[in-house]
């Protein structure tokens, strides 16, 4: 009991806790699919409050960390333009390519900018017509609607200076394809609140049902993340595989209609490869063809650049619930926040960044290499 | 980045035909595109991605989730300097060259000094 006290509502927690330690009879293995969860879950060591039984296993669930470093690339590429005004979110800044990051390259001369919004690159474009203005478009389905509602402006405004490089991803089909590995443990999922404010649950039913896997709808707060365990551990003890939305103050099951519209007109499916991970079927968005002339991978001519990536980090293990961030042998020695080898390190929502940052050093390598079912 | 934050509509108004609000994130304001959400109202509470609100949320769930985003860092995170964020974690200066100055070893998060001491032992 550690950290229960600091709860918001810790009675609440501990009846929470009481009823899952009452319904549970053998071990589960759940995934949180959210990088914010688990940093939530790691803070307040939920996975050491929860019967032994229970073990939650830490899913893509950061946009970040699943960018590739080809995208990475080609990005550095691009922001290393002279006639470049290159656009990004601050947690891009030090996801490493080949060689170096975002950082290195403004302190080499390009003109690199954070952005709070997608609109305020656009508002850059506006101000520079001599410049062209890049905007580094990556997320999931919650980002995506944003970033597709600023280039769908770019065209209505006619601001010809600004384009997109996209490398949107997609939460259901990254379950599909945790849940189809040979080696996957996983046998109940706790859904991305915010990905389902947007995309709403109607993707779930058909992955819950052919997968018979219960998927819950959860949010971010240690209550949250409770009940959804307690929802997703009563179904598995009854053998129930169904969608369950234990997230409904933010979550309307059509979710957000009108950012669904957007999407479908801005984006078209496509196959991506996810970091450390490979090529998902239909696991992105790319620029539909009526929006090619804001599409930056045509616009500079970059869609060439193809990178292997490096066998030491194990990212890609992590993010497939393979491998605990502190069973890489990497982890704290050669690979830190200040010198990461890959993203989940330091990405705000990267599972490696969040063992690190709440101090997760103390599973010895080999012990805990014995207990992990990586082949 | 992945991460929505919930806000309160301050006010809005029709900017190049779109609909924008000023919203207040526990104390930090900006500029929110209601294009998603455009029956929200001034005093209301929506959950808000990059500049754009998402869905509503009621106020109680709102201040909770405020709370605990704040305890964990991802506010600062959301809306704090990026580059110097960026700089202390890589132990140089914020424009990106140089070596890490007394100062900014000294913000440098605990976290991390402890996480070098267990490596060196």
């Amino acid at each position: 009991m550690k950290y229960i006290d600091e709860f918001q509502d810790p009675e609440l927690a501990r009846r929470l806790l009481d009823d899952i330690r009452a319904t549970v009879t053998r071990p589960w293995a759940l995934m949180e699919v959210c990088g914010g969860q688990t940093h939530s879950i790691i803070r307040h060591g939920l996975d050491q409050l929860l019967p032994d039984e229970i073990e939650l296993i830490h899913g893509p669930g950061c946009p970040v960390c699943v960018t590739p470093l080809e995208v990475i690339d080609k990005a550095l590429e691009i922001a290393s333009r002279p006639e470049v005004i290159f656009c990004s979110f601050g947690d891009m800044l030090r996801v490493p390519g080949t060689g170096r990051d975002l950082f290195q390259v403004r302190g080499e001369g390009g003109d690199v900018r954070v952005v709070y919004s997608p609109l305020d690159a656009l508002r850059i474009a506006q101000r520079n017509p001599d410049r062209q203005v890049v905007f580094f478009g990556i997320g999931f389905e919650t980002t995506a609607p944003p970033n597709a509602m600023t280039v769908h402006q770019a065209r209505k405004l006619g601001v010809e200076n600004f384009s997109m490089l996209v490398s949107h991803v997609r939460v259901p089909p990254a379950i599909e394809a945790i849940m189809s590995s040979p080696s996957c443990r996983v046998q109940g999922f706790l859904a991305a609140g915010h990905v389902c404010s947007v995309m709403g649950v109607g993707e779930y039913p058909e992955l819950a049902e052919r997968f018979r896997v219960p998927i819950v709808v959860t949010g971010f707060e240690p209550l949250d993340i409770l009940e959804g365990v307690r929802r997703a551990v009563r179904q598995l003890e009854r053998g129930e595989h169904t969608v369950d939305n234990a997230y409904a103050r933010a979550v309307r099951p059509e979710g957000n209609q009108a950012a669904r519209a957007m999407l479908e007109d801005v984006f078209e499916v496509t196959d991506r490869a996810w970091r450390g991970i490979g090529v998902i079927p239909d696991s992105g968005w790319r620029l539909a063809p009526k929006y090619r002339d804001h599409d930056a991978e045509h616009r500079f001519q970059v869609g060439g650049i193809r990178t292997v990536e490096p066998a030491e980090c194990r990212s890609g293990e992590v993010l497939q619930g393979l491998l605990k961030p502190h069973e890489c042998e990497a982890f704290g020695t050669l690979c830190t926040p200040r010198t990461p080898l890959g993203a989940t390190m330091v990405s705000s929502e990267g599972a490696c960044a969040a063992y690190y940052l709440y101090r997760r050093l103390d599973v010895p390598a080999v012990k805990a290499r014995e207990a992990s079912p990586v082949v | 980045m992945c991460l929505a934050v919930p806000g309160r509509v301050l006010d809005i108004e029709e900017r190049d035909g779109t609909r924008m609000a000023t919203v207040d994130f526990g104390g930090v304001v900006k500029e929110v595109c209601l294009e998603y959400l455009p029956d929200l109202r001034v005093g209301e509470y929506a959950i808000v991605h990059v500049g754009f609100a998402l869905q509503r949320l009621d106020e109680e769930s709102a201040r909770q989730t405020l709370e605990l985003f704040a305890e964990l860092g991802m506010l600062q995170e959301e809306f704090g300097d990026a580059w110097e964020m960026a700089a202390a974690e890589a132990g140089v200066d914020p424009v990106g060259v140089g070596p890490v100055t007394e100062a900014r070893l000294a913000e440098m998060s605990a976290a991390e000094v402890s996480a070098e001491e267990v490596r060196d032992r």
